[in-house]
């Protein structure tokens, strides 16, 4: 009787696949990529038309849909445009492990780019964060090609 | 458009937080027998299928193949999209798009999810680029939550404005949509109360996810006039894809997407008046921010005036405008059936068959679909084959 009553549920069978990818980098990310890595420099693209610059480089303008070939360096500092305190969990899919939280996502305009890039703060108090702020990007020692480790994390610039 | 198109069908599940009952297609026939009860059709009249999902919630590649024992397509045309947020309005849009082009007379639109069976932000994280963004965009909530953040500090708005939409949403839920997933009432001082998910996004500001399925049925003109006294006709739709890059939708206080999307769709319907012409909105609003800020792109009020219109309380029932008053995705989010199913509230209030959340003397509506790099698309609809 006991038996039959726990089996009268309907069932749930559950999956745990690997499923790795690589990702091709391409030619502009490849470009971008080795910038940060050899030199610490971070590199856009230039439209011919409008002359917008994309960070992280591509291949088309998204306005004038022309070929961008000219890269440009940009600035390592950059104005704070939208932040969020991160503080939920869920499965990082780079990794396959739960994300490490709090963290601070920051969506960052760089001096010299006209358009924006998302990395992370190193401040996680939502009361000492401000859209607006300046903030510098901070490189790693040991750079490998990986944009979220080359450029370790952005933080903010005090009485800028 | 070469055929004018009304919707005669509508159905849905109820939906929850995890439904162990049904796999997929069961989930996905509940919700077309409903749509072809409503309108007293069977399977013989529809001509042709459309469906989506969002593959990864599920892991299932060929949805459009798998699902055909719940969606009835066996031996007719069927087509799959899948556009992530926005998968459930671009359905209907394609469902639209097939009588409007007068290759089909009778089209069945179907949006289901299953997302209880992954990990919802962990899937949804995969639309972004696995190289420069995806690490810290955090599924559909940190994005959102971030851009509350550029439009506090533009406009000055503040947390308890979203809380407002937030209190408006769940309890329309919980007192007019027995098909909504969460059902209980809330306040103001609750949903400031809740702890911090994603600054500035609190627990009761964002939208859970969901398991349940959406069937919209489209017909051409003569069609749908000989099958419901009073169909839902499509009277404009907009749809805008705008940014690549998701960073670059963020950071932007504003929706420039819906923007697009909202005006061509009032010139197509002929709505130059949006807030005094439409008496019913079924808004995707998938947190209670975005309720405060694209109302603007709307053309509902003025640039930065979201929170004086969300306080004023004219888009509560009984008021002016009503929005959602099924409770939108606040609280009921089965992802892929999400912007269909804004469809279908919209066309149910203009057939003046919504029950207990019919908006009184709704005659022209409007619904929105919103996803992945801040894209939007719009659907007019009215109960006359023209505006008067």
């Amino acid at each position: 009787m006991g038996e039959e009553k726990k089996d009268s549920g309907p069932l749930s069978i559950t999956y745990m696949a690997d499923m790795p990818y690589d990702y091709h980098a391409g030619f502009y990310y490849s470009r971008f990529l080795k910038e940060l890595r050899d030199n610490k420099r971070i590199y856009g693209v230039k439209c011919p038309r409008c002359e917008k610059v994309y960070v992280p480089p591509r291949i088309v303008c998204r306005d004038c849909f022309v070929t961008m070939e000219e890269f440009v360096e940009v600035g390592n500092e950059g104005t704070l445009l939208a932040f969020t305190v991160t503080n939920f969990p869920y499965t990082d899919t780079t990794r396959g492990e739960p994300k490490k939280i709090p963290y601070t996502a920051a969506y960052i305009k760089l001096d010299g780019s006209d358009s924006n890039i998302v990395h992370c703060l190193d401040e996680t108090d939502e009361k000492k964060i401000k859209a607006g702020m300046r903030v510098r990007a901070v490189f790693s020692d040991t750079r490998t090609g990986d944009y979220f480790h080359d450029i370790d994390h952005f933080e903010i610039i005090r009485n800028a | 458009m070469k055929n004018r198109v009304g919707i005669v069908g509508v159905g849905q599940t109820h939906h929850k937080s995890k439904n162990t009952d049904c796999k997929g297609q069961e989930l996905i026939s509940i919700a077309v027998k409903r749509a072809l009860e409503s309108a007293d059709l069977t399977m013989v009249d529809i001509d042709a299928i459309v469906i989506g999902n969002m593959d990864h919630f599920e892991s299932i590649n060929y949805v459009d193949m798998w699902s055909v024992d719940g969606s009835g397509g066996y031996m007719k045309p069927i087509m799959k999209v899948t556009t992530g947020g926005t998968t459930g309005s671009a359905v209907g849009h394609a469902g639209f798009y097939h009588v409007a082009s007068g290759l089909f007379d009778t089209v069945l639109a179907i949006g289901w999810e299953q997302n209880s069976e992954s990990d919802t932000t962990a899937a949804i994280s995969t639309c972004f680029d696995p190289i420069t963004e995806r690490e810290f965009c955090g599924g559909a909530i940190g994005p959102l939550a971030a851009q509350y953040t550029a439009y506090m500090s533009k406009y000055g708005a503040t947390e308890e404005d979203a809380a407002l939409v937030s209190v408006r949403d769940h309890n329309n839920a919980a007192l007019y949509n027995p098909y909504a997933h969460l059902r209980q009432t809330i306040t103001v001082e609750e949903v400031m109360k809740s702890p911090y998910i994603s600054y500035p996004m609190k627990l009761l500001d964002i939208c859970p996810r969901s398991d349940g399925a959406c069937a919209v049925i489209f017909a051409g003109e003569d069609k749908a006039k000989k099958t419901v006294e009073r169909p839902a006709w499509i009277l404009g739709v907009g749809d805008c894809h705008i940014l690549v890059h998701l960073a670059d939708g963020i950071g932007l206080a504003n929706l420039p997407s819906l923007e697009r999307a909202a005006r061509e769709a009032y010139e197509m319907a002929g709505i130059t008046d949006p807030f005094r012409q439409f008496d019913v909105a079924e808004l995707y609003v998938p947190a209670s921010t975005a309720g405060v800020t694209w109302m603007e792109a709307l053309g509902l009020c003025e640039e930065g005036e979201g929170p004086r219109l969300i306080r004023s309380g004219v888009t509560n029932m009984g008021g002016e405008l009503p929005i959602n008053p099924s409770g939108g995705v606040l609280a009921t989010n089965p992802i892929g059936a999400t912007g269909l199913l804004r469809i279908g509230e919209a066309a149910l209030q203009v057939m003046g068959k919504a029950e207990e959340k019919q908006v009184e003397g709704a005659r022209v509506a409007v619904a929105t679909g919103f996803g992945g790099c801040f894209w939007s698309d719009i659907t007019v609809l009215s109960s006359s084959t023209q505006l008067g």
